[in-house]
């Protein structure tokens, strides 16, 4: 029979038992609609991310203490956690010729107080550079200086979630108020602008920012840092800036050739692909997840290509009778079940754009649907048409003509 | 798919041997049992023939009609359907030796449901690639119009009486242009009238030259036809020409009209 007969006789089957074929068709729509939208989620975040991280800065290099740690789970020795100290930014600024800006860090968190009010957030000491590294403005005031930084001056920039919880409202203007963190006063000398929340869900406003000499020596008492940010001179020269820095740092810390680097420097774009590939293995966890809904909905369809075949018998034995081959009874059921299957994947993409859309528009999710995603939609229902309909479409192939038309 | 070689089997008479079987034999394994449905029968139909074939039950003629139906091969013996020798073909040679030589009848008609009287027509058609959809509708509409349905063709199977659904299966068993069609009981499912009105149009096909084979276990239809084989225990037991045809068109309008109650 001709292909066009095929698909003709397909559809009439499909459209006398509609209720049926809807039924064996929605876990299918259920299922591409989950994969679609899971991929939408993972796609949406992935490229929120790296926009998030591309605007801190693309050639933003950050040097952590301790060797690059490949495997997750042992804890490091706390002594190889200890090994920036402040020659080490020393030796950075005094030979580097590739980074234009450079900031240690230290870091405390703890309850800051103004008046009768009280909330938590972290403080970082950093140096005035930083916020050219991260290219962050302030709203008010202006950032401390290297005199500060000198003087271990007690003085601080906030973001606007403290200002909010500490003085009741976001916009209020609180330089030259006096607060204390963890009991020790800090004035107040600049507001940064808000930067809303980032894509892991962390409020980049809860912060406090306070030279790193007076957090290292009056809040966290340490003497090593926690981290070190670097600009450097264009994200093309990042490769190489990391390479003078190691050489810098390796001197500094008079490690021997060979032996390992006590200390890690990532670039942005580093950070970007890691970020990208946690991204990537926690979407495929969730596509596969959605894929196994796919692969029952074909047991559904098996199972009422088979239902279907039996009702057919008769009809089976008479297009035998009248010279339909084993090939022809078998392409018949095979093109109903694919058509089953790839009318499902359309609603089912259909509904997986509204779904993303809806996920987008209502629940504020990152959601960019990949259009890939659609053909291999398709692509994976024609297969699931195909694989679970042959079997049915084999039985009734191999049907005994006798037998078939007298069966009641 | 190639077409079959002219049959060339031709008796004294000039008319084309249509059905030949040697000495066919078919028997199944039923456990460890083993029936002998078919013990050894051979005859040949030539074409323009109406043969009936009537057996009691349990005779071998579901046996027989089957192995003239190509539906089922035989364990021993030759069958040659127009020239054509059955025996060793494949499942997929016989379905297209059915499709081109073979019209079928049933006793309940096995229309395609929901479906309208020139596309279950035109359904043997669909498996044969030399038709395409115009030639098919035409073929279809022009057996309609000689079983007398011309004008009831878009009608749908459900929505036609007994009598109009066996015409439109009739229809389709003409529209291949069959070397033989086969009718099972064709008459079987209806009443007295239905049957001669039925009868009448086999035996209008049986002058415009159709070799029909009529497999019946109602002897009253063997007076219709031009020649009767008796089956018995899966042996002929007699097989003879009918010299005295009766006229079907005679017996129905001998018949009182219906009444109305």
């Amino acid at each position: 029979m001709s292909y066009i007969n095929l698909f003709k006789v397909a559809i009439q089957a499909i459209l006398s038992n509609k209720f049926r074929s809807f039924l064996s068709m929605l876990g299918i729509i259920i299922g591409v609609a989950a994969v679609i939208i899971m991929m939408a989620i993972g796609q949406g975040s992935k490229e929120n991310v790296k926009a998030e991280l591309s605007k801190m800065g693309t050639n933003l290099l950050t040097i952590r203490p301790g060797a690059e740690r490949r495997f997750a789970g042992a804890r490091p020795d706390p002594a190889s956690m200890q090994t920036l100290k402040e020659e080490d930014v020393d030796a950075i600024r005094r030979e580097a010729t590739l980074i234009t800006h450079i900031s240690a860090e230290v870091s405390a968190s703890g309850q800051i107080i103004y008046g009768n009010k009280n909330t938590t957030a972290t403080l970082y000491g950093e140096s005035p550079e930083y916020l050219d590294i991260k290219k962050w403005e302030l709203k008010d005031g202006d950032c401390f200086t290297e005199e500060d930084c000198m003087k271990n001056s007690k003085v601080c920039v906030i973001g606007t979630t403290v200002v909010e919880q500490l003085f009741g409202s976001k916009d209020y203007n609180c330089v030259g108020k006096t607060i204390r963190f963890k009991n020790i006063p800090f004035r107040v000398v600049g507001i940064l602008k808000s930067k809303g929340y980032n894509s892991w869900g962390m409020d980049q406003d809860n912060l406090l920012i306070a030279p790193n000499s007076t957090v290292m020596k009056r809040v966290a008492a340490q003497t090593w840092y926690s981290s070190i940010a670097v600009s450097a001179l264009s994200e093309e020269m990042s490769d190489e800036a990391i390479e003078e820095m190691t050489e810098i740092l390796r001197r500094s810390h008079k490690i021997k050739d060979g032996d390992e680097n006590d200390f890690t420097i990532r670039s942005q774009q580093e950070m970007m692909d890691t970020m990208s590939s946690t991204m990537d293995g926690i979407t495929l966890i969730l596509v596969v997840a959605a894929a196994f809904s796919l692969l029952v909905a074909g047991i559904g369809i098996m199972n009422i290509m088979l239902v279907s075949v039996t009702e057919r018998t008769k009809e089976i034995g008479l297009r035998m009778s009248v010279g339909a081959r084993g090939i022809d009874i078998m392409l018949q059921f095979l093109i109903e079940s694919i058509m089953i299957s790839l009318t499902g994947a359309f609603l089912g993409v259909a509904l997986g754009y509204g779904g993303s859309y809806l996920a987008k528009t209502v629940l504020m999710m990152p959601c960019s649907v990949p259009f890939w995603s659609v053909w291999l939609s398709f692509a994976v229902c024609a297969f699931i048409g195909i694989f679970f309909g042959y079997l049915p479409a084999r039985k009734a192939a191999m049907m005994d003509p006798i037998e078939a038309i007298r069966y009641e | 798919m190639a077409e079959f070689k002219e049959n060339t089997n031709v008796d004294e008479r000039g008319r084309k041997c249509v059905i030949e079987l040697q000495n066919v034999k078919r028997e199944f394994h039923v456990g460890s049992e083993t029936v002998r449905a078919l013990r050894g029968v051979s005859f040949k139909i030539h074409e323009g023939e109406f043969v009936t074939i009537m057996g009691t039950s349990g005779s071998g003629k579901s046996t027989l009609l089957n192995q003239l139906g190509c539906l089922d091969t035989p364990t021993s013996g030759e069958y040659f359907l127009d020239g054509v020798p059955v025996r060793k073909m494949k499942r997929r040679e016989r379905a297209v030796l059915r499709n081109r030589k073979i019209g079928f009848i049933f006793q309940n008609y096995n229309l395609l449901a929901k479906t309208t009287a020139v596309e279950n027509v035109e359904l043997p058609l669909m498996y044969n690639q030399n038709y395409n959809a115009r030639q098919r509708r035409e073929a279809a509409i022009k057996a309609l119009q000689q079983v007398g349905l011309g004008d009831r063709l878009e009608h749908k199977s459900n929505q036609m009486s007994g009598g109009q659904m066996q015409r439109v299966a009739i229809a389709r068993a003409l529209v291949n242009n069959p070397a033989v069609i086969l009718a099972d009981e064709a008459t079987g499912n209806l009443d007295t009238r239905t049957s001669f009105e039925i009868l009448c149009l086999f035996q209008e096909l049986h002058r415009k030259g159709c070799t029909i084979i009529f497999v019946t276990h109602n002897p009253e239809i063997a007076q219709y036809s031009s020649r009767n084989i008796m089956l018995r225990d899966g042996r002929i037991c007699s097989d003879e020409e009918n010299n005295n045809i009766l006229s079907a068109k005679e017996a129905l309008d001998a018949l009182p009209l219906p009444q109305d109650d």
